[in-house]
């Protein structure tokens, strides 16, 4: 886990898509938003939480380790940067390769978007947008110790589990005490490209 | 502002000397999230303007990204206290309607309703509209010209139409939106405490032990407010919540009672009776701070949870919890909103709600009290200052011959002159049906969209035989009006707003108003000029204004005296009463054990519950509620333009349980008898089966308010929004969501000129999950 990083905390989550809008503000993509909700029990209850790049730290990203071009840069921080747009050829392998179903393709532009943890802000010591707006806290920015200070006896785990592979991220989730597992099934990958399930 | 703690290390982590950090939002980066000189450009011509959220009652901080040309292009979140830079996604997406193509920018007007709207000179719309105020008024004397105001009116301009109705009208028919909304609550304080407000502030919250929430989908119309919830959380707090439906809040509380619509009071009296069952009273309290305590008691007795269960629906098990949980608590809280004001029994719901705060002692310390949590920005401020039909300036009573001495004498009338009380909106609307009021002016309102009983609201208003709208886009009612004057939006004038904690906080200029639209203090004056009373209404702007209302408020109870412009922009927000200059103001109220009432003490209320006006029987045999959805504010005027917020949330829908055998999406007709509409089911067990729910930011053909009924609590004057007896049936296609209208000579965004067809509703409940497309 890196020293400051963001916090998913899906049990605070209002499903209100702040982070969303906020998203959509940031300089470095103005107007696109990097930040999808998922509705984990629809039809039952209106608990949601937030998707977000992991920033996954080992294996060294899947979507940066797929790339042909070499597109995406991981900085000495963790921080998985979203493609080069002068390398980048739109390929889609980075949407296939991740697990969390993060990167998507501008089919216009061919080139890939992701979060970059907002760096723009992040390398001023400010969080990211979606987590300094965030109501709830579902999204928080800091270490994890001031998370803690925040949440005494809050529980993170950042090491997921997909079929054989084990993923290690920059980001890390908020697990129910009393049911720590270590490390957290991740189920299958979500295969997107623009809002479509390209399985089918 | 208050300082994050952890700013200052950034500053130290990147060795930045804030002294030399650049301003604008280079240097708010720089800084670490402080803003180096707020109101002075960065080296790319960037300024910041600190102020406010325009749409709810928490009333985020937030900051305008102002561009080199003076145009306000973006929001930058706000360490502000109130809620620590976070915000929801209408507070994000609110900037863009600054500069939004809808924009009016020239007065409209037309003789008849038959013909089209003409763009006019501000000389000949004013001219017009002072002769059909002389026209109507002289034929059919001065009370059949009438005012409608609004809740999200900075407070100066709240005042003013108090002001511009009895002095410059000299009409008694002034009333506003904020009847719509929290006058229950209102009414309820004031006969309790003597005090119209919330008792304590948001951040006595994180000190509560148990937490109470009544009839409020915080996550959706209050979403910042969540993070005080989930703060007490974190500390240990249990959480009750009461609604029919299990929202985000309600889904990880300790206890959700999913009670029956409009049954509200019968579940307070039972809780309050186990608490005397079970000798968790506070009978030192009691004896010493509150009157009425014999004869409420006796009434609680009548509401055993056995009989309690069968009116409202729940298992008496939970009443008994509910009443455990709250009275043992060393501190516990209540907040409610209009889930139970929102009712024929508005005031009689909060009343049962205060009694048992009373009953537990839990009234007046910190982490302990009420708090009433308010729709509109200045839903709080906007009737304390003499807009509301039987309030003068203060909160005083129009009806007090002291009171209106007072006020006469500051505004230089004579007390003959002043007029008596008038009636409600809804009352209005009525008196326009029946053309006992002819003629209307609007101020930052939209009851096509936002009244109960649409066909009543449209026959009311297409009776007027002049009707005036102000508004910075041409909304449903506007476009109904004869003249349409463009006035500023929030960002583009100076004012105060009180909030839900009634913390008055100052809003900011950022940007100048575009050419051709002036602010609605400069066209209240000027008609008041036109209209001869100019000596009374010479205010060069809002702080002229505020001045006048600071004075007018002095010595009452809503005591704004000791609030100035600049104590404002230091402190970040003071609460009222604040009677002098070197007062800190009153954040929470009661600590002292005493009551604004002359005796000092809570007057409790005797509540006796009764079922809501719109009776069941075999055609209509389920409730149907209404609300808010987060993406979108009260009529939807200002947020059905906004790509992000429609994008989100783009059409109503009827949330119903599987149990009724509808599909997702499938059309599904509501009827009541008022009315029958069509939407797209969305399939939810997080719903009552008795219950469907739409929310109502939608005009007709799917508009929530088309089937609601026009029933009024007899005290508050609030309509029965949150309850109506209504059936569902299978329909065979959806209504389309008309676009919002656009006015003549005006582009609108390519996203809200068309409308959406798109018949599926959102796929989560609560209408989210229209997931990004991009
Ligand atoms: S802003 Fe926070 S609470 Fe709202 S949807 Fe995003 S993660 Fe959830
Ligand atoms: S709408 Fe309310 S919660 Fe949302 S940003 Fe504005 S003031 Fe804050």
């Amino acid at each position: 886990m890196m020293g400051r990083t963001i916090f998913i905390d899906p049990g605070r989550c209002i499903g209100c898509q702040a982070c969303v809008s906020a998203c959509r503000e940031c300089d470095s993509h103005r107007g696109k938003s990097m930040i999808h909700l998922d509705y984990t029990d629809e039809g039952r209850s209106v608990a949601s939480l937030p998707t977000v790049c992991m920033h996954c730290e080992d294996p060294v990203a899947p979507c940066a380790e797929v790339c042909p071009a070499d597109a995406i840069l991981v900085t000495a921080d963790g921080v998985v940067q979203q493609a080069d747009t002068t390398r980048c050829i739109g390929c889609a392998n980075c949407v296939n390769a991740c697990p969390f179903g993060v990167p998507k393709i501008d089919l216009q532009a061919k080139l890939q978007m992701k979060c970059n943890l907002c760096y723009d802000r992040t390398a001023y010591g400010l969080a990211p947008m979606c987590a300094t707006v965030c109501p709830t806290g579902a999204l928080f920015y800091g270490t994890v110790e001031e998370l803690q200070a925040e949440r005494p006896g809050v529980q993170v785990a950042d090491t997921f589990v997909f079929g054989e592979t084990e993923v290690r991220t920059g980001v890390a989730m908020v697990v129910p005490a009393d049911k720590v597992q270590w490390p957290v099934p991740g189920g299958l990958p979500v295969v997107e490209i623009n809002g479509k399930d390209v399985r089918r | 502002m208050t300082a994050d703690p952890r700013a200052a290390d950034r500053r130290t982590h990147l060795s930045l000397d804030p002294s030399l950090a650049p301003p604008g939002t280079r240097g708010f980066r720089d800084a670490g999230g402080i803003p180096a000189d707020q109101w002075h450009a960065d080296q790319n011509g960037e300024t910041l303007v600190p102020t406010h959220c325009c749409f709810c009652g928490v009333q985020c901080g937030m900051y305008l990204r102002v561009d080199r040309g003076g145009k306000v292009f973006g929001v930058e979140p706000r360490n502000h206290d109130i809620n620590r830079m976070r915000l929801c996604p209408k507070g994000i997406n609110a900037y863009q309607q600054v500069n939004h193509p809808d924009r009016l920018t020239a007065p409209l007007m037309r003789r008849s309703r038959d013909e089209e709207f003409r763009e006019v000179s501000w000389d000949e719309a004013l001219d017009f509209t002072v002769s059909e105020i002389k026209r109507i008024q002289q034929a059919h004397g001065n009370d059949a010209f009438g005012l409608l105001g609004g809740a999200s009116l900075f407070s100066e301009k709240t005042y003013l139409v108090g002001k511009f109705a009895r002095v410059a009208l000299k009409s008694r028919h002034v009333d506003y939106n904020g009847r719509l909304c929290m006058v229950s609550a209102a009414g309820a304080n004031k006969l309790a405490f003597g005090i119209d407000r919330a008792g304590n502030p948001f951040s006595d919250i994180l000190l509560t032990d148990c937490l109470l929430i009544a009839g409020s989908n915080v996550g959706e119309c209050f979403p910042v407010m969540t993070q005080y919830v989930w703060g007490a959380r974190d500390r240990g707090a249990s959480l009750i919540v009461i609604d029919p439906r299990e929202t985000a809040i309600a889904r990880t509380a300790d206890i959700h009672v999913a009670l029956k619509p409009g049954t509200d009071s019968a579940f307070f009296n039972s809780v309050l009776h186990v608490v005397i069952e079970e000798g968790l009273t506070d009978e030192s309290y009691l004896a010493a701070h509150a009157t009425g305590w014999a004869e409420v008691r006796a009434k609680a007795a009548e509401y055993p949870p056995s009989r309690a269960a069968g009116i409202c629906g729940v298992p008496a098990e939970q009443i008994v919890q509910v009443a455990r949980a709250f009275a043992r608590a060393p501190r516990a809280m209540a907040w409610h909103a209009r889930g139970i004001e929102h009712h024929s029994q508005g005031v009689e719901n909060c009343l049962s709600v205060i009694n048992l705060c009373t009953a537990t002692g839990h009234i007046g310390r910190p982490g302990a009290g009420y708090g009433t949590i308010t729709g509109q920005g200045n839903g709080q401020g906007g009737r304390e200052h003499g807009q509301k039909s039987d309030l003068l300036p203060g909160g005083r009573s129009i009806m007090n011959e002291e009171h209106r001495r007072q006020i006469c004498e500051i505004w230089g009338i004579e007390e003959s002159e002043l007029p008596p009380a008038g009636t409600s909106m809804m009352e209005m609307v009525w008196q326009m049906q029946r053309r006992e009021i002819r003629g209307l002016i609007g101020i930052c309102n939209n009851p096509f969209v936002s009244l109960p009983n649409y066909k009543v609201v449209k026959e009311g208003y297409d009776a007027t035989e002049f009707h005036a709208q102000f508004d910075f886009f041409l909304s449903e009612t506007a476009a109904n009006a004869h003249v349409v004057f463009p006035v500023t939006t929030w960002a583009e004038d100076d004012g105060v707003m009180a909030n839900a904690e009634a913390r008055v906080v100052k809003h900011n200029k950022a940007q100048d108003p575009p050419p051709g639209v002036r602010t609605d203090t400069w066209v209240m004056c000027e008609l008041a000029r036109r209209l001869g009373a100019g000596d009374k209404f010479a205010f060069a702007d809002s702080r002229a204004v505020f001045d006048e209302l600071r004075v007018a408020s002095a010595g009452t109870v809503n005591d704004y005296y000791g609030i100035t412009y600049e104590r404002l922009e230091e402190t970040g927000g003071i609460a009222w009463p604040c009677p002098s200059t070197d007062h800190p103001g009153t954040p929470r109220l009661f600590e002292d054990g005493k009551t604004y009432h002359p005796d000092g003490k809570i007057h409790m209320q005797v509540v006796e519950w009764h079922p809501p006006m719109d009776p069941y029987d075999d055609e209509h045999p389920m409730s149907l509620t209404t609300g808010r959805t987060v993406a979108h504010f009260l009529s939807g005027n200002q947020t059905r333009r906004l790509g992000a917020l429609v994008e989100q949330t783009p059409r109503p829908w009827a949330e119903l349980h599987p149990s009724h055998g509808f599909r997702n999406g499938e059309p599904v007709r509501v009827v009541t008898r008022r009315g029958s509409e069509v939407f797209p089911a969305l399939v939810t067990e997080a719903i009552r089966p008795d219950t469907v729910f739409i929310p109502y930011h939608w005009p007709v053909p799917t508009s929530a308010n088309a089937l609601t009924i026009d029933a009024l609590d007899p005290r508050s004057k609030i309509p029965e929004y949150k309850v109506c007896a209504c059936r569902i049936e299978h329909a065979e296609k959806i209504d389309e969501v008309p676009a919002p209208p656009v006015a003549p000579g005006h582009v609108a965004y390519p996203e809200t000129q068309v409308s959406r067809t798109d018949p599926l509703p959102p796929t989560a409940p609560q209408g989210r999950g229209t997931s990004e497309r991009s």
